[in-house]
């Protein structure tokens, strides 16, 4: 079946089977490997691309539903203002280990920025639930997380600050002593 | 983890989706959001020969505010909802149920119609459109029918659509700004399916007071009026004062089936809808 789509800007067209998943379409076509598949069920969040815009679990949208749409993969968004400053911050904040699950978190945490500004530690975490890290190591991400709309609030003082009001005063002091260094 | 082969067709109108599924020749599913579909397909749980992508369908994707109630079209997604991108007859419940729904990419694609042609017994949309009194528009190449929650959803992961049916819409009433809201799902994970729900509505100027338990064993209990082989009262003052013997019984009787702690942890959520419910 015929399928034409934009990826990550560029224009592609293929030929594809009808049950062949966005990400295996991604990975296998155009090899875009940093979309990862863990659980190929929808349940890990490690596949988490755009579409139109919107985070998707591209391993539970098949290609030929993309037909005319426009999707972004990790590997396109390397000079997004939000991702640079994600990265930076996953770095600071030791938010990987292994990595397999970063390109999905990384997706979702780029969507928390935009949709949620004022989210504190517990709404950050609510919101990633839906992306499992088999390292366990949610402390980093999240941290990470903050730490970008913590620097955003600061930067943009109309933007109403509300993350600390739920906080963790320990979290609070290590992320803290963590900026100033 | 990959799909067995399909056919896809993507039809742009209604009428020529319904051609599609009414057709003879193949075995079809209908596809909108495919958040519990394409799971199963990927499992091979489901192995239909075609299916057909709703998703496009000017008619199925519409939001409609009409005088007394909201139509809401199959395949407006949770998130559209959540971002009340679409008219809330509820004002806000609906926006807030919708924004409890499994993850942000989940809601992004998966639809109304699609959760409630699933019916997942403890689904959000199911036990909250039931407790809300949707009604659930049908349609098939030859007739259309309206049905209320109770007679589409009749067992677990079962409904009374018939071949070649599909819903195309529901109908939401509008309620009135001081009816009273109450809903509690008892996950072990954010995100994950209830072990226990349950909604109430009470709202008394249209004289509608509901209760309705989910995530049962079976199709989601509905509870109102008189005419109930227990009193709806009885229950909300057994399982708000915390009367676990009374309340427990009255769940059973109501139709609730499951061992000692299903029935406890469903009286549990119940009693923390109706402290919600309750008049500030």
């Amino acid at each position: 079946m015929k399928l034409t789509l934009k990826v990550n800007g560029m224009s592609v067209s293929h030929d594809v089977e009808p049950r062949l998943h966005l990400a295996d379409f991604l990975r296998e076509k155009l090899l875009l490997t940093g979309t990862h598949l863990g659980c190929e069920q929808g349940a890990c969040g490690a596949c988490t691309v755009l579409l139109d815009g919107d985070p998707v679990r591209s391993c539970i949208v098949y290609a030929v539903a993309c037909d005319g749409r426009e999707v972004e993969t990790i590997e396109g968004l390397d000079s997004d203002e939000t991702m640079v400053e994600l990265r930076a911050a996953m770095s600071r904040h030791h938010g990987l280990q292994c990595g397999f699950c970063t390109p999905g978190m990384m997706l979702t945490a780029r969507d928390i920025v935009a949709r949620v500004p004022d989210a504190g530690e517990r709404r950050i975490r609510q919101e990633l639930s839906g992306n499992i890290c088999r390292c366990t190591g949610y402390m980093g991400i999240v941290a990470a997380i903050r730490s970008v709309l913590a620097d955003r609030a600061t930067a943009k003082p109309r933007v109403k600050d509300t993350s600390r009001s739920e906080d963790f005063a320990g979290v609070q002091r290590t992320e803290r002593a963590l900026h100033d260094e | 983890m990959k799909a067995a082969q399909f056919l896809y067709e993507r039809p742009t109108s209604l009428p020529q989706a319904l051609a599609l599924l009414g057709a003879e020749e193949h075995v079809a599913r209908v596809l909108a959001g495919g958040q519990s579909l394409a799971p199963m397909l990927n499992l091979r749980l489901s192995t239909p020969e075609m299916l057909v992508d709703v998703t496009r369908t000017q008619e199925m994707t519409r939001a409609e505010d009409e005088r007394g109630a909201v139509v809401l079209g199959a395949c407006v997604t949770h998130a559209s909802i959540e971002d009340g991108r679409v008219p809330d007859p509820t004002h806000g419940i609906m926006r807030r149920v919708a924004a409890g729904i499994a993850y942000r990419a989940v809601r992004n694609r998966g639809t109304v119609g699609g959760s409630l042609a699933h019916a997942d017994p403890a689904a959000d949309w199911v036990v909250t459109l039931a407790a809300l009194g949707a009604q659930v528009l049908v349609a098939s190449a030859r007739a259309r029918r309206t049905l209320t929650i109770s007679e589409l959803v009749v067992g677990p992961f079962e409904t009374s659509l018939a071949a070649g049916e599909m819903i195309e819409a529901i109908r939401i009433p509008k309620i009135s700004r001081d009816a009273r809201w109450g809903y509690c799902k008892i996950a072990r994970k954010a995100g994950k399916f209830a072990d226990a729900m349950a909604a109430i509505l009470f709202d008394p100027q249209a004289d509608i007071h509901r209760i309705v338990v989910g995530a049962t064993e079976s199709r989601p209990l509905v509870i109102e009026g008189s005419g109930e082989p227990m009193r709806r009262s009885d229950l909300a003052r057994a399982a708000a004062s915390g009367d676990e013997v009374a309340g427990a019984d009255l769940l059973e009787r109501a139709g609730l089936a499951g061992d000692a702690y299903f029935v406890h942890l469903h009286l549990v959520a119940l009693k923390r809808a109706l402290s919600e419910a309750k008049p500030q």
